[in-house]
């Protein structure tokens, strides 16, 4: 079974799927039942599979498993070169569970052009998964800028009533800072020949070639992530996709930003990291703190998330930037519990969405009492997000602070007011839009959760629970990758101050 | 075995909780009542194997967190001190759970106020047996959330979820300073394991720690950022603005969580981290100083409330100030005997109180009690018992712990320790009044309540009043019962490593040994006091008013509750609000869409339209633009091949 090429099966299986969509023919009722169905199943085999990486997975080593390797442009130096270590595996992990959670929340919310719609979903997956994977740099930057045209597609043609002006700032904003990329990556690639990311990991570029290209990378992932200033696309994007759209962008969309300062900044520029620690800190504070108090005061519930999000990634910025182990663990730890959380956070407004037709927050109210399901898990995912200990936010947002702390107290001491906001914008809305008196005439007849509904979310609930309260079987995966990432970042700052004091 | 005593209380409440409609009512009650019963007589075992056969184990459960070298586990401790918690929790909660079935009789979702008890319960002896510090912060947290449920309970009220969301937020703002402490701790100590610090901390007590860009005395400045946690929890003046609006619950849930248990949490912290406290003089002389000011603020503001349940409330946050100023002076033992004193006598008032507005019909304002005694007659014995435990007369149980807490702070011969004693005997006095004008405001004169309501006024079924009387018999004898091993000779023996006090700093001792008039003024106080109650309220009835109107500034100061609420209402929530908005409006808005993408797209747009325009049709026009483009051509590159 080792033989397989377990990475290449999962990064494709989605996208097989999609072609066979593509061919159906027929009836357009029939098509769409058919292209549902095809899509959930091919989606949920594929998590099969992937759950067998994890099996596979051997913990003790810091290097890139089920490797996969051709030469794809030998003349060149580029090669396919698959493989994950135990970082990326848990992004895989988690980009194969939202989709199926994702089609089966568009089952009834999405009537026209579903085939297409399905389509977009497979081959998003496809190049989500691929991109993680990815051990070929120009291979990576294909699948990196590819995710943008589903998701582009999905905002524009199934998105809200200002769709297009979202989907483009949306493409705008990303696309400036992968153009930079492009050249950063060329840049490299002229240096030393290969494209390979092992090779140019051990490649040491020199301090001044660092700072630029550590900027060029910065400004795409910096984008993606979001961080503070340049945010803004991320509440329209959000406000006016289509739930399953928002799920997956919050999800798995926005880490890409923190998994590429992982896999590119940290090891190949670190000199140029520790210089531009500082400024990543004070970025990511202004974020923790400016979004958190521009949530309190929205009316719309999914922009009142979006900008949570932000605030929730800028704690993972602050915690891959420490370099220390509790700092690094903490925000991969805090990706993930944010894939699940305000993944299921949008899936909640989903929910009443989709029988209101208004994401307005003034529009709600009292719906715990026609809606007692709804509103327990509501409740859980409020909690997850606010970080309550034994669900999954607390354990990232504790992990980072921790790490913060060791890095400087100023940092711990700003991103902490973060506990006190983040609980403060989460219980506001939540008063708002659940307790209170049932007494707009529009809500009177609303529906409590349907069995479909509770299948989405239960994946979603055991997951928060197995995080916050047994981490273990997550953190001890990742240790020995993130140690290597630490120490080699450690000895190559060590061999520069040493060419430094030589000179 | 001892793990059960955590977890029936957790299970009783999953059971309850997500059967709620399918099992329904009466199996709900049983279940979570079964759990606590259970959880008791645990407990009781535990106490006489712990705490007086000298046997404290740590029961591991699994990895928690594991981190780099950050480790923190599940695991149990129990030693004197959470053997006492243990009888305190469990004890006073099966009254609660019990008492609830009836008062909650009338109410729509009985499973859910039911599973939500448990789930504070196990939240709270999950705290109690925190073997390290990330724990004790889950349990921390876990109370908080169950606090934040019981407050909201009746969520169709708008004040409660106000007080919900104003209790969860408070708290936090204490969670940040213990956050910070658990990390500076980690930093210090490489470990958050409750024993491993403590072995180490003597060998550290020396060191600084740069905290904010200033080094501090290490130990001083960790000790400091988790009293902040226990100050928010514990409602100490500052951060106690949460606790009156708590009201807002159910009255079972005030007795339980705001007053006998979960708001001593943060006195529980301070004792478990004695080994810690002991080392930085500065932090207790500060513990001392918020609790004594507490002590007397929170008595002040007692004094003119009108709502028996506020009155209550105001006298718990001013009974925790005299626990932490116990701890203040390292007489942790002392502390943790009103702890558990206070537990039983301000439960019993609670839900003597609760057994009140069950009779009025819900009516909390004692301006419309009054004359109602000879309806129910046990539970006026039950509050003329807490009343009097609480005031600290003799023989019942306030007498022993509070008079200790009065003498260890004169016992301490230092000018915080002399403000300690004062703010206590005044806040003695204070207590007496307000407790007597509670007594005779509700009880006697002639009634003030509708006919209406006058003609309903019943006493209490027996199961709640059967928790009323368990819980009187701790009022009057826990005291008693519990003075040798908290403040007489058995102390030593009976806490063992529990609590730590350093050399020279053994106030209890020196209890013994002040001089009669200390030992004699809070009895004197405390009987001046319920007279002077009697003379205002019963005797001379036009004088209450009087005063209220000759000294008007005061008593709208006191009544406000020294304007706390307005003035955090003006200094926080109101600019967070604004700021929000500023930020959203002007800086996501006009400032970064306006510079970025919109102001590019705009500016797209506009050279596109100029370009058009430039478009004539004139061949002059394109000759001129060519003419200017070669003069600049050539002109650079002249200047260049100048170089």
């Amino acid at each position: 079974m080792s033989d397989w090429p377990l990475l290449s099966l999962v990064t494709f299986l989605p996208l097989a799927g999609a072609l066979f969509i593509a061919l159906t023919r027929g009836e357009e009722e029939q098509v769409a039942k058919n292209a549902r169905y095809v899509a959930l199943w091919t989606s949920l085999i594929t998590f099969v599979v992937s759950l067998l990486i994890w099996a596979g997975f051997d913990p003790t080593t810091a290097d890139f498993q089920f490797v996969e390797k051709r030469d794809w442009l030998p003349d060149w130096g580029i090669g396919y070169h698959m493989g994950v270590d135990g970082i990326s595996m848990w992004f895989v992990l988690l980009s194969t569970l939202l989709t199926p959670i994702c089609i089966l929340s568009s089952w009834e919310a999405v009537q026209k052009r579903v085939k297409e719609y399905m389509i977009a979903f497979l081959v998003l997956e496809t190049l989500m998964v691929g991109m993680f994977c990815a051990l070929d740099i120009l291979v990576f930057y294909i699948f990196f800028e590819g995710v943008l045209i589903p998701m582009f597609l999905i905002i524009g043609i199934w998105g809200g009533a200002r769709r297009v002006y979202a989907a483009f700032k949306f493409f705008l904003y990303t696309l400036l800072g992968s153009v930079l990329m492009l050249i950063a990556i060329l840049t490299m690639y002229l240096q030393t020949g290969t494209t390979d990311i092992p090779e140019l990991m051990a490649a040491g570029f020199s301090t001044e070639l660092q700072t630029w290209l550590w900027l060029a990378f910065f400004a795409s992932f910096a984008v993606k992530v979001p961080m503070w200033p340049v945010h803004t696309w991320l509440p329209d994007a959000h406000v006016e996709a289509p739930t399953a759209g928002s799920v997956i962008l919050a999800g798995v969309l926005l880490k890409m930003g923190g998994y590429g300062f992982l896999r590119f900044s940290i090891p190949m520029f670190p000199e140029a990291t520790e210089y531009f620690a500082p400024l990543v800190f004070v970025l990511s504070v202004v974020a923790v703190i400016y979004t958190s108090l521009v949530a309190l005061v929205q009316q719309d519930m999914k922009k009142l998330i979006a900008y949570s999000s932000v605030a929730h990634m800028g704690f993972v910025t602050i915690g891959m930037f420490t370099l220390n182990t509790q700092g690094v663990e903490g925000s991969i730890f805090q990706m993930l519990s944010h894939g699940v959380v305000s993944g299921a956070l949008f899936l909640c407004v989903g929910v009443v969405y989709d029988r209101m037709h208004t994401r307005e927050i003034a529009a709600y109210g009292g719906l715990v009492e026609r809606m007692p399901r709804y509103a327990l898990v509501f409740m859980i995912f409020t909690m997850a997000s606010v970080g309550l200990p034994a669900t999954s936010g607390f354990v990232g947002e504790f992990l980072i602070l921790m790490g913060a702390f060791e890095a400087s107290t100023w940092l711990a001491a700003f991103a902490a007011t973060g506990l006190i906001l983040g609980a403060a914008y989460m219980l506001y809305l939540y008063r708002r839009v659940i307790f209170g008196v049932m007494d707009k005439e529009a809500l009177k007849q609303i529906l409590d959760l349907s069995p479909r509904e509770i299948a989405i979310f239960a994946p979603l609930i055991i997951l928060v629970f197995w995080m916050g309260i047994y981490p273990s079987t997550f953190l001890d995966i990742m240790s020995v990758s993130v140690d290597h990432l630490i120490s080699n970042y450690k000895v190559a700052l060590g061999d520069a101050g040493v060419a430094v004091a030589a000179r | 075995m001892y793990a059960a005593i955590v977890f029936l209380p957790l299970l009783g409440s999953l059971i309850a909780g997500f059967g709620n409609r399918a099992i329904g009512d009466r199996p709900a009650q049983l279940v979570t009542c079964a759990g606590m019963f259970g959880a008791l007589g645990l407990s009781i075992i535990a106490f006489f194997d712990v705490a007086l056969g000298g046997n404290p184990v740590t029961v591991e459960l699994f990895t928690w967190i594991s981190s780099g070298s950050m480790e923190a586990s599940w695991a149990l401790k129990f030693d004197t001190l959470t053997a006492v918690m243990l009888i305190v929790v469990t004890g006073v909660s099966t009254m609660v759970h019990v008492y609830s079935i009836g008062y909650m009789s009338h109410d729509a979702s009985k499973p859910r106020f039911m599973a939500y008890l448990s789930l504070f319960t196990f939240a709270m002896l999950m705290l109690v047996t925190a073997d390290n510090l990330v724990q004790m912060f889950f349990g921390w947290e876990g109370v908080g959330l169950a606090s934040y449920l019981l407050i909201g309970f009746w969520f169709h009220k708008p004040s409660a979820n106000a007080a919900a969301m104003k209790a969860f937020i408070v708290n936090r703002v204490g969670d940040f300073g213990f956050a910070l402490g658990i990390f500076g701790t980690y930093l210090l100590f490489d470990t958050v394991v409750l024993d491993d610090i403590f072995a180490a901390a003597p060998e550290k007590a020396g060191m600084t720690l740069e905290f904010l860009g200033t080094e501090w005395h290490a130990l001083t400045i960790l000790c400091m950022l988790l009293f902040i946690g226990a100050m928010g929890k514990s409602a100490q003046l500052g951060l106690h603005t949460w606790l009156p609006d708590a009201m807002e619950g159910p009255t079972p849930v005030s007795a339980l969580i705001h007053a006998a248990t979960m708001v001593t949490a943060g006195v529980f912290m301070v004792a478990r981290l004695s080994p810690m406290m002991e080392f930085s003089p500065d932090t207790l002389m500060v513990i001392t100083i918020v609790g004594a000011t507490t002590a007397f603020f929170a008595a002040t503001v007692g004094l003119c409330q009108n709502d028996i349940k506020r009155v209550i409330a105001y006298s718990t946050c001013s009974q925790l100030g005299y626990m932490f100023f116990a701890c203040g002076v390292s007489a942790y033992s002392a502390a943790i005997f009103h702890l558990m004193t206070h537990a039983f006598f301000k439960a019993l008032l609670f839900l003597g109180a609760g057994s009140v507005i069950h009779a009025m019909s819900d009516e909390q304002d004692m301006r419309n009690m009054g004359g109602i005694w000879r309806h129910i007659k046990l539970t006026y014995i039950m509050m003329w018992i807490g009343s009097w435990a609480l005031v600290g007369l003799p023989p019942f149980s306030g007498f022993f712990s509070k008079d200790l807490i009065i003498e260890v702070a004169y016992a301490r011969h230092t000018g915080v320790g002399d403000y300690a004693f004062w703010l206590g005997v005044g806040a003695a006095f204070m207590t007496a009044f307000y407790s007597w004008r509670l007594l005779i405001m509700t009880f006697h004169g002639a009634p003030r309540a509708s006919k209406e309501v006058m003609s309903h006024i019943h006493e209490s079924p027996p199961v709640m009043t059967v928790p009323l009387i368990v819980l009187a018999t701790g009022a009057v004898f826990a005291g008693w019962l519990g003075y040798q091993y908290f403040g007489g000779d058995l102390r030593e023996q009976f806490w063992g490593a529990a609590i730590f006090v350093a050399e020279g700093n053994d106030t209890i001792e020196g209890a013994h040994h002040v001089p009669t008039w200390v030992k004699l003024l809070p009895i004197v106080v405390t009987v001046a006091g319920i007279g002077l109650a009697y003379v205002m309220y019963m005797f001379v009835p036009g004088l209450p008013a009087k005063v209220a109107s000759t000294f008007r500034p005061i008593y709208l100061f006191l009544l406000n509750k020294w304007y706390f609420d307005e003035l955090y209402d003006y200094i926080f929530i109101r600019p967070a609000m604004k700021l929000g908005r500023i930020f959203w409006k002007s800086g996501d808005g006009a400032i970064i869409d306006g510079f970025g993408p919109d102001g590019v797209s705009l500016i797209t747009k506009l050279a596109a339209v100029r370009a058009g325009k430039m478009q004539s049709g004139y061949v002059y026009h394109y000759a001129f633009a060519m003419m200017i483009g070669v003069v600049a051509i050539i002109s650079w590159y002249m200047l260049m091949s100048g170089k």
